[in-house]
């Protein structure tokens, strides 16, 4: 396991009355690509603008790349895009980026590297304010690229892109992430997430609610099995995996094993007499383990301030 | 800081804003400082008309003697206390207010310097782009004054190089100070449209109705006398310009404070705005 190079522990940010991030402890590992998953309004970006040193936490604290959060050696190290690209209107994308590269100490050579790999040379000479919302996109991804950083935080970096454009996106990240690079990605498309992260954290109402693999989060497949008489197939699948991985859903079975099982099950059930007329692997995607969580943490959260405003 | 200077230089020169501001300085200045008051000199025919609508009267060798190149630090300087120093206040303010609404200045401050850094970068290429401004004024009137003189066959005196320190510096230090007020203002409001608002208001129009009020109200002239706008209107009187009061005066120009005081005045001022701009800056979060 490669060493953390982000961390934070109990990270917590109050606007007023208002606790945007909730005592958050995570650890970014070198080289990964971290998916930061939450709904709208979860408190994903003022967690990312706080390991920026754009908002200064009411608690906890940040290591980043072993500097505080904002300090000029850990930011010459690290490449950001948050919530949006924020451009000069009336100069070109290659002038933004040379502006951002003469603020960064870095050469015309990096800009013309970094405008590469985005894809975006041919209109460098462009207006921002003439760009589409997917190009704009690309420029704030290419100066978060300026001076190939060894962190990237990027929000939300796919808004706006075309599907084409966002393919183009995920291989380069992942490409990124292949060189070396980490990468914090933050994110609400679960698909994205679930295609180039290796690790997740899900963030709800503040509170990160877990950290772990996208294997693990979703946790182990399971098979559906449909029969008749279904009391009998319970019996004989409870007598064949145990009681504990059958449920009984909907007029279906499920079983949490795997599908090199499936034959074996089958052949069972037909053979004490069971009529088998569906089996198939029900994998719980991504977006079934983050709809539980954020669903029972929102609930959660809502049934706490109830009780805050009832007290 | 330089590396900074680097960047601000290349965005604000690149800023049409800047060009449209420091050219209406540029215009006004001639206009008023040369034009209008060559064409009341050549109409003046002791008659009314248009030569009184703008000297008011004043006799024909005086409005001559003001376009000489001696007085061209007066000059310079006569209408920087009121409109060039609002055209440069909303330069301040546009110049640090749009970032926040942009969201540049979060992308600035992701990128790697430190927030006082990056403002001080800010406040660099305006300094230097404002002494390139006063410059430029000066030597645009200059040669204004000179084809005068040589229109009117009168003799071309250079004006002295202590009177010309004194001009260009009395220039720089107004403007500098009222820079530094929209910057603050910007970085206050964190947006453009308000901080110029608010400080068009304040040098325009708050100022004078207080000095209105303060004739009526003896306490509230203890305040109007160190103004912003009193101080830098005092520097100029002090080095010649005529005052508001006069019926051939300028808008803004007094005598309230002496010299020293008015500069020392405006550069307290100065340092204040700018002290504030940087604390501001570094202590607040980003959130746009």
């Amino acid at each position: 396991m490669s060493e953390p190079i982000l961390t934070t522990r109990d990270l917590t940010k109050r606007f007023g009355d208002r606790l945007a991030v909730d005592h958050v402890s995570l650890t970014v590992r070198r080289a990964e690509v971290y998916g930061f998953l939450g709904p709208n309004g979860a408190g994903k970006t003022t967690t990312l603008r706080m390991l920026l040193g754009l908002v200064r936490p009411t608690g906890g604290e940040a290591t980043v790349l072993g500097h505080r959060p904002g300090s000029p050696d850990g930011l010459a190290r690290i490449g950001a895009l948050i919530e949006g690209p924020g451009f000069y209107p009336y100069l070109s994308g290659r002038d933004n980026l040379r502006v951002l590269a003469r603020y960064a100490e870095l050469g015309d050579v990096a800009v013309e590297a970094a405008l590469e790999l985005v894809d975006l040379t041919d209109r460098a000479g462009d207006k921002f304010r003439s760009y589409s919302l997917g190009m704009k996109q690309r420029l704030g991804v290419a100066a978060a690229l300026l001076g190939d950083p060894e962190l990237l935080i990027l929000d939300e970096p796919t808004n706006g892109l075309d599907p084409s454009g966002m393919a183009d996106m995920r291989d380069l990240i992942r490409a990124l992430a292949d060189q070396g690079q980490t990468v914090l990605l933050s994110s609400h498309l679960l698909g994205e997430v679930e295609q180039i992260c290796d690790r997740v954290g899900v963030i709800a109402a503040g509170r990160l609610l877990t950290e772990s693999t996208v294997a693990d989060m979703r946790g182990q497949a399971s098979l559906l099995v449909r029969a008749d008489p279904m009391s009998t197939a319970r019996e004989v699948a409870m007598g064949l995996v145990g009681a504990a991985r059958v449920t009984a859903v909907d007029g279906t079975l499920r079983l949490s094993i795997g599908t090199e099982r499936a034959a074996e099950l089958n052949r069972t059930l037909v053979l004490a007499g069971v009529e088998v007329s569906e089996v198939r692997p029900l994998a719980r995607t991504l977006e079934d383990a983050f709809f539980e969580m954020t669903n029972h943490a929102e609930t959660n959260h809502e049934a706490t301030n109830h009780e805050e405003t009832t007290s | 800081m330089i590396a900074s200077v680097r960047a601000e230089l290349l965005r604000l020169g690149r800023w049409p804003t800047t060009w449209v501001l420091c050219g209406t300085w540029l215009v006004l200045n001639l206009t008023f400082g040369y034009v209008f008051n060559y064409l009341s000199y050549r109409s003046d025919d002791g008659g009314g008309g248009f030569a009184n609508q703008v000297s008011d009267g004043a006799p024909a060798s005086t409005l001559l003697a003001q376009l000489m190149p001696d007085r061209v630090p007066v000059t310079l300087v006569q209408g920087m206390p009121m409109f060039g120093g609002a055209l440069v206040l909303i330069l301040g303010a546009l110049a640090v207010g749009s970032g926040y609404g942009w969201g540049t200045w979060k992308t600035v401050f992701t990128t790697g310097p430190r927030r006082v850094t990056a403002m001080g970068g800010t406040l660099g290429a305006l300094g230097i782009m404002l002494v390139g401004l006063v410059v430029v004024s000066f030597i645009l009137d200059l040669v204004a004054a000179f084809t005068v003189a040589a229109a009117e066959s009168q003799p071309t005196t250079w004006p002295t190089l202590a009177d010309s320190a004194q001009g260009l510096g009395a220039g720089l230090l107004i403007c500098a100070m009222w820079m530094a007020g929209g910057v603050m203002l910007g970085t206050l409001t964190r947006g453009p449209a308000l901080a110029v608002g608010l400080g068009l208001v304040w040098s325009l129009v708050v100022e004078n109705l207080l000095r209105g009020v303060a004739g009526l109200l003896g306490p509230l002239e203890t305040v109007t006398n160190v103004l912003p706008g009193t101080a830098a209107g005092s520097i100029a009187g002090a080095i010649g310009a005529v005052v508001q009061s006069d019926p051939n005066g300028t808008p803004g120009v007094t005598t309230v404070l002496g010299g020293t005081a008015a500069a020392l005045l405006l550069g307290g001022y100065l340092l204040a705005f700018l002290a504030a701009s940087l604390a501001l800056t570094a202590r607040r979060d980003v959130t746009t």
